[in-house]
């Protein structure tokens, strides 16, 4: 906790200079103070936290999901063969530098308004991420290791689940912490594409009725959920990576 | 026994065999060492003898018949990443039986009598991180005699270890062998301890090899540390030095 304090004091300054600068210009239009943003999460909390975070949680989880299962899948199957691990390998690492969002209004052309064009824009964001992270992760495999294990007669299938994978775990759980933020701002992303709700759909809606805290709000929610996940995820993490710690 | 015959063997990617027409034996009950300068190969005739490298041409043997028909007959030791930092002390140790399907009850047994005669049980349920360097190598010795062989290849198992140490665990490794009545190859760049362990030390001379020099240690078991200041035993570290030393110089 101590370790923390500096971090602390840093982020209350901000906050501080923050709350000066906009008391200062009294334009909540343009800039809202904190606390102006805070009031208009406890006016609205209602609908924020019963409509608009459901909707966005749900596009996130399933966004998340998606690319979780199929990241590992394909990660699994460039690591079992090398003919695919070179065919697709610089493929997607060279798609890393498109900026795959640009295309997401796409989606609404293919899906609508439906859920499923948001969830393809988080998928479109998170998927190649998590795919690259847990292939390192799998490349992290020490040769002498696998060497140890095959002359104990071990099969590709015994190295994997012994080996492969406690090797991998450390990267797998960084990839997911990883992809949480960049998952909400794929959900956010989609919603401003058109969504009838929605925490980023939400915030659009305020910024047309040029209502600042109302734009805000739903932005500090964004990232509330987020620390709250990476930390959800940090404490599985820890258990299950036990052999981690230090004394 | 342990034979190679005329054993020729080079890496796809080199241009040149790193061993050539290499013919030694190693008897049941021995404790032979191989010394040679880094880089020389030592490492790779483990690789051939565990069936991790083919050799192109020639035979490894053993009591006559070709290695591969032998199931089980050498428990590797490899230079370093021993031990598996998420498994628990005994689940390194079983890892190898549970690979071979030993039943449960056995892998429990085992463990146990291994862990008594190593003086570690009540390390069992710890972490590879929480034991000392002598500590994680007695482990993987361990791991080793539970892998079930009876030829036991030992590569460079001390060279990390700090010299104190180091001098502990080479009396502990010959208490080991005559207690579990193995037959080890143990790979040093060491001299004076290949000469404390082994009755019989090999030693690479050039590079590509073709011969190994064998030479007999004149001195009985149980060994003394006193022994090595024998004028014979270091007459011998001499020679062996010299004879390494030819190949550098070349
Ligand atoms: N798996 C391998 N593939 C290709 N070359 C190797 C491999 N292992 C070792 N070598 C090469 O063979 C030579 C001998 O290596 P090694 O047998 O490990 O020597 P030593 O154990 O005596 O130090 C080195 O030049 C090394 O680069
Ligand atoms: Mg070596």
């Amino acid at each position: 906790m101590k370790k923390q304090i500096p971090a602390m004091v840093v982020a209350l300054s901000i906050l501080a200079v923050w709350q000066f600068i906009a008391m200062g210009m009294d334009a909540a239009y343009i800039l809202p103070s904190p606390i102006q943003i805070v009031q208009k999460i406890w006016e609205c909390k209602k609908v924020l936290l019963t409509v608009h975070l459901p909707a966005t949680a749900v596009i996130t989880g399933i966004g998340l999901l998606i690319s979780v299962v199929l990241g590992l899948a394909l990660a699994i199957l460039m690591d079992s063969n090398a003919m695919i691990e070179r065919g697709l390998y610089p493929v997607i690492i060279a798609s890393q530098t498109i900026p795959t969002t640009a295309i997401a209004p796409l989606f609404v052309l293919w899906f609508g308004y439906s859920i499923w064009s948001k969830v393809l824009v988080t998928v479109l964001i998170t998927f190649f991420p998590v795919v690259i992270a847990v292939f390192d992760g799998f490349k992290a495999t020490k040769r002498e290791m696998e060497e140890l294990l095959l002359t104990y007669g071990a099969t590709k299938r015994d190295i994997f689940i012994r080996l492969k994978i406690p090797t991998a775990l450390p990267a797998f759980f960084s990839a997911i912490k990883m992809a949480i933020p960049l998952s909400l701002i794929g959900a956010a992303i989609g919603e401003w594409l058109g969504a009838q709700e929605g925490l980023g759909y939400y915030s659009k809606r305020m910024m047309t009725q040029l209502d600042g805290a109302g734009v805000f709000a739903p932005v500090v929610i964004l990232s509330l959920l987020a620390m709250v996940s990476v930390m959800c995820i940090s404490f599985i993490e820890n258990k299950v990576i036990n052999w981690r710690r230090e004394l | 026994m342990l034979e190679f015959q005329n054993v020729t063997f080079r890496y796809p990617e080199d241009k040149e065999p790193i061993l050539e027409n290499l013919s030694f034996q190693v008897k049941d009950g021995d404790f032979a060492s191989i010394i040679g300068s880094s880089g020389c190969g030592k490492s790779t005739i483990f690789r051939l003898i565990n069936g991790l490298e083919k050799p192109q041409q020639g035979q490894i043997l053993v009591n006559g018949e070709p290695i591969e028909k032998q199931r089980r007959y050498t428990a590797f030791m490899p230079q370093k990443d021993l031990l598996f930092p998420w498994c628990t002390i005994e689940k390194n140790l079983t890892l190898p039986m549970e690979l071979q399907k030993i039943p449960k009850e056995e892998q429990k047994k085992q463990c146990t009598a291994v862990l008594e005669q190593i003086g570690m049980t009540e390390y069992r349920n710890k972490y590879p991180r929480e034991l000392s360097g002598g500590m994680k190598q007695r482990v993987a010795f361990a791991r080793t005699l539970l892998a079930g062989g009876s030829l036991l290849l030992l590569d460079e198992p001390f060279s990390a270890l700090d010299f104190l140490t180091r001098v502990e665990m080479q009396e502990w490794i010959l208490e080991q062998w005559s207690y579990w009545n193995k037959t080890i190859l143990f790979i040093t760049h060491d001299v004076e301890e290949a000469i404390f362990l082994s009755n019989i030390i090999f030693t690479i001379q050039e590079c590509p090899f073709s011969t190994m020099k064998a030479v007999n240690v004149p001195l009985q078991y149980p060994r003394n540390r006193e022994d090595l200041r024998k004028s014979d035993i270091t007459q011998l570290k001499e020679t062996l030095i010299r004879q390494l030393r030819k190949k550098e110089m070349l």
